[in-house]
């Protein structure tokens, strides 16, 4: 269960939620996309093309070779001590067989969005009947999107429940919204909401089923909006995976020149721990996202090297506020206090 | 014997004590029911099976009754009319908590040929239990019936765990962790260190244990810090961890 928090425009974490459900018809999965904001049809008409191979493959390795040759004979004079650790990759060079590359400006053909099975669910369009599972106190909208996946899921056979299904595959599931004042839950707009516990018993439910099947769901919450941290503390915890998205446009980092080659910066709040004892950590948490013509990555954030003189004061508050950024830690393994002197 | 363990985590993941507690006791032959509320069945399964215990065998013999929760929920919720005379223990999404308790007493009293040393109650975890909608004190009768019941008649273990946060917003949740603590015998806190995030060293846990419940004698408090393998964890003295020697 990956959970989004959006950024406060929803631009990225859109794109984010697209580039999931493209991959799934690119992979020939199942999709399942509910919404309450946009009609699923147009959101899947909005997928990203998949990169072809050989073109793109053609692209990374010129840029991977000029970078080689580049600095193949560089030894460090100064700072030598760091002459044996590996070379910090910014971005994907080598083309990996794991996923697919997406190019956003252009859309998706429509002839590969047919070759899956789609089934959305739009809370305006669907019928107002009554649910025929107990609704358990929840948001009746929560309850019928419940229900509408879970009949997915048993008529579909991703429970495993029809043992003559010859090709197994799995079904991406995707929410955007959730949570906004659309679906009909007020947790979005007031302090202490009634239906607080809406939210978490959805999530609840929602990871009963995936755990009871083959699938896989992404969720996008505006998370900005909510004003009860309470809840995004029982929400941590009830999801595998938190990402957070958090958006230069209209803060005061857009023009903070630490950040000019980003867009964003990308928190990873948790990740999942499952069937084992430990979780698989990488060596850095601080990673940006940004949005170039064609593509939508995340990369490693890098800071400038501090080379001015003249350094003043403003800036350096700013500095200290972003290394701050970078020694904060992943929740599942540590989270540092935030009283820290850098 | 009859002894409360609370496992604390804070800013980190504690869950590889509940493993570690599952299999301990397994394989010291005591009678378990696991209430498991997060994770699936063979998620527990397969790290169990890493540490040397096979959670399927367990349950074969009788010796672990292992309740999960995502499951009995959707049974619930999804499932058809509820057989008369058997009610899901997890009724109690619509009143209190009282079915969970029957469950508990039902499936840790002894039966007829039993020979499993003491029974052990193990909750994953408790906190999940406030966002399905009870409320803290409803949660906190349900310990104390458990305690009482479990540790006092049974002369059995109760180990719970339960997720905190510092400077945390949600009061309910710290008021359920504050008060456990206030009651437990020993709390096994896993926290995340306070220099942020490493890799050889995955956090510090505080053992604080205590002496007696009616004097007034100073709990003990020892620290180690720990790394955590694929099968098994490493504690050792702060600031000795194998990457700085």
């Amino acid at each position: 269960l990956v959970f989004t928090e959006e950024d406060k425009y929803g631009l990225y974490s859109n794109l984010l939620f697209k580039h999931f459900l493209a991959e799934g018809v690119v992979c020939g999965h199942e999709l399942f996309v509910a919404s309450a904001k946009e009609h699923p049809d147009n959101i899947l008409k909005e997928l990203p093309a998949p990169l072809l191979d050989d073109s793109y493959r053609k692209e990374l390795g010129d840029e991977a070779a000029a970078v080689k040759a580049e600095d193949f004979q560089d030894s460090m004079k100064i700072a030598w001590r760091y002459q044996n650790l590996p070379k910090m990759e910014t971005s994907p060079t080598t083309y990996t067989k794991f996923g697919h590359y997406y190019d956003v400006s252009k859309k998706m053909s429509p002839e590969l969005c047919q070759s899956v099975k789609l089934h959305s669910f739009y809370l305006h369009e669907e019928l107002p009947f009554e649910p025929k599972m107990k609704t358990w106190n929840m948001n009746s909208g929560y309850a019928r999107l419940l229900q509408s996946i879970q009949r997915i899921i048993s008529q579909e056979g991703f429970d495993g429940s029809d043992a003559q299904k010859k090709q197994r595959t799995v079904l991406r599931i995707g929410v955007q919204s959730l949570g906004s004042v659309l679906w009909g839950d007020d947790v979005c707009c007031s302090d202490a909401p009634e239906g607080a516990q809406s939210l978490t018993k959805f999530l609840y439910v929602l990871r009963g089923l995936l755990r009871k099947s083959l699938s896989a769901c992404i969720i996008t919450v505006p998370a900005h909006l909510i004003q009860n941290k309470a809840i995004m503390e029982r929400v941590t915890n009830l999801s595998d995976m938190v990402v957070g998205l958090e958006s230069f446009i209209g803060s005061e980092r857009e023009t903070n020149p630490l950040y000019k080659d980003y867009h964003g910066l990308v928190h990873v709040h948790q990740i999942p721990r499952l069937n084992s004892l430990i979780c698989d950590v990488s060596d850095t948490k601080d990673l940006a996202f940004r949005l170039k013509r064609k593509q939508f990555t995340i990369e490693r954030l890098h800071l400038p090297p501090d080379l001015s003189d003249t350094v003043s004061r403003a800036s350096k508050q700013d500095l200290a506020g972003s290394a701050k950024l970078l020694s904060s830690g992943c929740g599942a393994m540590a989270i540092g206090k935030k009283h820290l002197d850098f | 014997q009859g002894k409360f363990t609370l496992l604390r985590d804070t800013r980190t993941d504690g869950s590889f004590l509940v493993h570690h507690f599952l299999s301990f006791y397994l394989r010291a032959g005591c009678k378990v029911c696991f209430v498991a509320l997060l994770q699936s069945f063979s998620h527990y399964s397969i790290v169990a099976q890493k540490l040397g215990v096979s959670l399927a065998a367990a349950k074969e013999r009788g010796q672990l009754v292992f309740l999960e929760g995502l499951k009995s929920c959707l049974d619930l919720l999804f499932g058809e009319e509820e057989q008369p005379g058997q009610p899901s223990p997890l009724q109690f999404l619509s009143c209190d908590l009282r079915a969970l308790f029957d469950f508990v007493r039902v499936s840790l009293s002894a039966a007829a040929g039993d020979s499993w040393k003491g029974p052990v109650l193990l909750v994953d975890d408790l906190s999940v239990l406030l966002s399905l909608g009870a409320a803290p004190v409803a949660v906190l009768d349900f310990i104390h019936y458990c305690r009482v019941c479990v540790c006092c008649q049974l002369k059995g273990n109760v180990v719970v765990l339960v997720h905190s946060n510092e400077d945390s917003e949600d009061e309910e949740n710290e008021l359920l962790v504050n008060s456990l603590c206030h009651h437990s015998d020993l709390i096994l806190w896993a926290e995340g260190l306070a220099t942020g995030f490493c890799k050889d060293v995955h956090g510090q846990i505080k053992i604080i244990k205590r002496l007696s419940l009616r004097q007034a004698e100073p709990d003990v408090v020892q620290i180690y810090q720990y790394k955590i393998q694929d099968r098994n964890v490493t504690f050792f003295a702060r600031g000795l961890s194998a990457a700085v020697l």
